[in-house]
């Protein structure tokens, strides 16, 4: 993984950059890969370069291995992983690379916002709706039918930094404390600056291949215990309940049943946080708490690095930053990492991991589930 | 109420009834009519007045999400407010506007779509 903030590197380049630091880490010579995925949503829009497979399959002599890009938004790079994971469980491939990614920082926010808002409906589009709009939206009706203090929001923005300043890879290493968030710029009332993720560029990594492969490579390894993918409506006002992303409960309950196990007996979790309201309806969704629930479950501490289930111990998008290709695939290497018992100052106790990575405004999600290697 | 472009929304042959309208609807179905939902009033179900705009979209945007009740049948829209004092709950009705966002100036092609549509405007 690379560092996430504003980087001088173009897109090759950072893909390059977190491909071959996998490759070292899994002692593996490029040549030797067989398939070769990136997650990227928009590197023809940000930057002017497309054919980025191949050209990273170059750069890290990965020929002649079969390349694609996984564009699903936001969830990119979950997507990434189901295909990767796809490949092997399908025979296809024994050592499939997949490295997401995204290069945004040269533009400003409002290009870089208009590049994202382009996933919309023209029947959204055309009236400027933005992904940070939709999670006004949402939020403002989620406080409403919920009765839920503001305040809960910027603690999950309070929580993911304070997350966020033990990960060296993260954009923001820095706290921020509740009178900050509160006292922000409104950005979509009534969310301020500090419910919001950056704008990032940055690059993550991943090998996947069957467990008798791993073997030949390595004592320590993690596995895909479960992986579920679903799709939402496009146009967001036609789900009858603004606070449920029903692509967060159908991808769950794919990637609980495959693992065969439910929403208790996952130790810790990165969830998509591209909003602060984004935790509390994926904790929902995903069944750790009950509809309308997961804002006190910040406010009890439940969800802190310490609590009893730790989420985005990352520091999460919101403090880790969002290059949009690379945060499906840094999430599972969150969780990769506290599996293995290297995630240093942010290990929690840990067997089993979910991650869930949300594309559009809940449009596409992929929910994975991972237990560490026997 | 308009004279203008209709705010056209299909009825499909389940009752169901959509804006905007899709190919086929829930019971996978091709519409049998369309709806003008500028005749109509609606409820504020949630709304955001939005400071970061991209370009060619008002700053500060307001947006809402309304309900309206067409013969019993609840329909969903998206859309603009003309202002931002208004309450989940609260009234509104269409206002046509010949431009919502300046064409051309975001990233979607100008030619690809329409950029008029209705505004919706408090009225209790």
């Amino acid at each position: 993984m690379t560092q996430f903030g504003q980087r001088d590197s173009w897109i090759r380049e950072l893909l390059a950059e977190a491909g071959q630091a996998c490759l070292d880490d899994a002692g593996v010579d490029g040549s030797d890969v067989e398939h070769l995925y990136v997650s990227n949503m928009a590197s023809g829009e940000f930057e002017g370069q497309t054919g980025i497979p191949n050209a990273v399959a170059h750069d890290l002599n990965a020929l002649p291995a079969y390349t694609a890009r996984i564009d699903q938004t936001s969830s990119s790079g979950g997507a990434g992983v189901y295909s990767a994971w796809q490949s092997v469980a399908s025979g296809a491939s024994d050592l499939t690379l997949l490295i997401g990614g995204e290069k945004m920082t040269h533009r400003t926010t409002a290009e870089a916002t208009d590049v994202i808002a382009s996933l919309t409906h023209p029947a959204e589009y055309k009236h400027g709706l933005t992904l940070p709009s939709f999670a006004g939206l949402t939020a403002r009706r989620y406080l409403h039918v919920h009765d839920a203090p503001r305040e809960s929001l910027a603690k999950v923005a309070v929580k993911n930094h304070k997350n966020g300043v033990d990960n060296p890879h993260a954009q923001f290493q820095k706290e921020v404390d509740l009178e900050t968030v509160m006292e922000s710029p409104i950005i979509a009332d009534p969310l301020r600056l500090y419910d919001f993720c950056p704008i990032t560029d940055g690059s993550a990594a991943l090998m996947f291949c069957p467990e008798s492969v791993a073997k030949e490579y390595t004592d320590e390894y993690v596995t895909i215990a479960g992986i579920g993918g679903a799709t939402d409506t496009h146009v967001v006002h036609e789900r009858m309940d603004p606070t449920v992303m029903a692509g967060v409960v159908e991808s769950g309950e794919i990637a609980y049943e495959m693992a065969g196990i439910g929403p208790d007996d996952v130790d810790v979790a990165e969830l998509h946080d591209m909003f602060t309201i984004l935790e509390f309806l994926q904790s929902e969704g995903l069944g750790f708490f009950e509809k309308g629930e997961g804002w006190k479950a910040i406010e009890e501490g439940f969800t802190d690095r310490d609590g009893e289930l730790p989420i985005n111990t990352s520091g999460g998008l919101k403090s880790k930053g969002h290059p949009l290709g690379a945060s499906g695939v840094a999430q599972v290497y969150e969780i990769y990492q506290q599996l293995m018992g290297t995630a240093g100052p942010r290990q929690v106790e840990a067997e089993t991991g979910l991650a869930c990575n949300v594309g559009g405004f809940g449009n596409c999600v992929i929910t994975t589930i991972m237990e560490a290697g026997q | 109420m308009s004279d203008n472009s209709p705010m056209e929304a299909a009825r499909y042959p389940d009752g169901s009834i959509l804006y905007p309208s899709h190919p086929v609807g829930p019971d996978g179905n091709e519409p049998v009519e369309t709806v003008d939902l500028s005749e109509y009033t609606a409820e504020v179900i949630t709304w955001t007045s939005s400071t970061a705009t991209p370009p060619g979209v008002r700053q500060p945007n307001h947006i809402a999400i309304v309900e309206f009740d067409v013969d019993g049948e609840p329909v969903r829209a998206i859309g603009q407010l003309t202002t931002d004092d208004v309450e989940i709950g609260q009234t509104v009705e269409p206002e046509y506007v010949e431009q919502l966002r300046e064409p051309g100036a975001g990233i979607r092609e100008p030619e690809s779509q329409a950029w008029d549509g209705y505004r919706f405007e408090p009225i209790e």
